[in-house]
């Protein structure tokens, strides 16, 4: 079962530079998990120690937040499409007033 | 009574109107909340009166003093038009990856300018708003992303008006950026209205726009609490070209991209009610209109030349 899964930029020094890799899985952990033994450390900068999903990571299976459909239980079939982004919300400018405000 | 003391009085009280060639079926109709009607154009008129109204009242904000603003717009322009009217001075600095038409505009209220460069992303931009704030420490910076006011001029004028307007309300879509227009028009739809589902529409820019160097450096705004929303979904610049073309061929309203984001996501909780054979009231808000865009080229030629177009640029 192929699920694509497109790799934002800064993370694709794990994927040898690929924009889009293929996986596996019934739900979006199994998907990570997979995806992890072919790109090895990659679920590690998307899942927290705790098991959660990283506080400045999101993940869309077919242009839907999974943090309101069952996070990483949300399930998964052939040929859906899987988005991971780096949170910058309001634009990329959001944080970086916000970076200038903590460190002032 | 459309009458008022002033511009500043004028500000809210949109009008909401039907979409019937959108709308799925007589039994699921799309409503659009016309945010464009603002003094200076935008939604964010009530977010930046609603911030200088607090910082004057809690005595952080003195007249004559300066306030400096990140932003990418339509903040600025709101503000720049609230401290004309109030007697500041505003300094924003923003991207040089925004349209022409926002710095004219911007100059135009008053508003002095100060560019952070594209290609240098957000490392560049932090170094310049942390210069900017040790240089100047009497400067205001009222932080949108973070400042209560914003999200409360939804909750006490937005999200009213909305449920005077439509007590029937199922669902209510916008875009999310400070978050300020979801918060606080979510929260105040979920204490009135049973089971009313809240959407969010996030703007899913090109890559340059990303301009991390790692996940650590990512931003969530203060002001965002997800458990107000009930989905969130990323649009595509693609989606919503098609969806911001559409909104004025169809219904004759000519809107920012940023709308057509959000349109694409009201339509598709639309439709799905429509499928599941449900009745829904569906609500959206038209953040601004077009006229700040049309120098992107966008709104004509083919998808794909429009996609182009808008590639590293902030479009909403």
């Amino acid at each position: 079962m192929a699920i694509e899964v497109r790799i934002p930029t800064i993370l694709r020094s794990y994927t040898g530079g690929a924009k889009a890799v293929e996986g596996a899985g019934t739900t979006l952990s199994e998907l990570l998990s997979n995806l992890d033994g072919q790109y090895n450390g990659l679920r590690g900068r998307l899942i927290t120690e705790e098991g959660g999903l990283h506080r400045f990571v999101n993940i869309y299976v077919n242009d839907e937040d999974v943090r309101f459909t069952g996070a990483l239980e949300t399930k998964l079939a052939d040929g859906d499409s899987v988005t991971i982004l780096p949170a910058v919300a309001g634009g990329a400018f959001g944080f970086a007033a916000m970076a200038a405000l903590a460190s002032a | 009574m459309a009458r008022y003391d002033s511009l500043l009085a004028a500000c809210g009280e949109t009008p909401l109107v039907g979409l019937p060639r959108l709308s799925p079926s007589p039994q699921v109709r799309l409503w659009a909340k016309l945010e464009d009607h603002n003094p200076t154009g935008s939604i964010k008129d009530r977010a930046a009166l609603y911030m200088v109204r607090a910082a004057e009242e809690n005595g952080r904000l003195k007249p004559g003093d300066t306030l400096i603003e990140p932003t990418s717009g339509n903040t600025g322009i709101a503000l720049a038009m609230v401290a004309k009217l109030r007697g500041y001075r505003l300094v924003c600095v923003l991207p040089e990856n925004v349209s022409s038409e926002r710095v004219a505009l911007l100059r135009m209220y008053g508003a002095e300018i100060i560019f952070s460069p594209a290609a240098g992303g957000s490392n560049q931009a932090v170094a310049m708003a942390k210069q900017l704030s040790e240089e100047h420490p009497d400067w205001v910076m009222l932080y949108q992303y973070g400042n209560e006011a914003n999200a409360r001029a939804h909750y006490e004028t937005t999200g009213p008006e909305i449920l005077r307007d439509l007590p029937a309300i199922t669902h209510l879509v916008a875009g999310l950026g400070t978050t300020g227009t979801l918060m606080g028009i979510g929260r105040y739809l979920r204490e009135k209205v049973e089971g009313v589902q809240i959407i969010a529409a996030e703007p899913r820019y090109g890559e340059l726009v990303y301009g991390l160097r790692n996940i650590d450096e990512g931003y969530v705004p203060e002001l965002y609490d997800g458990s107000v929303l009930t989905r969130r979904f990323s649009v595509g610049t693609r989606d919503a070209v098609l969806r911001t073309r559409q909104l004025v061929e169809v219904e004759g309203i000519f809107a920012g991209f940023s709308t057509g984001a959000v349109l694409h996501a009201a339509l598709a909780v639309a439709h799905e009610a429509a499928k599941a054979g449900r009745e829904a009231d569906v609500c959206f808000i038209v953040a601004d209109g077009g006229y700040k865009y049309l120098s992107t080229g966008a709104y004509g030629g083919t998808l794909a030349d429009a996609e182009t177009a808008l590639e590293g640029q902030l479009w909403a």
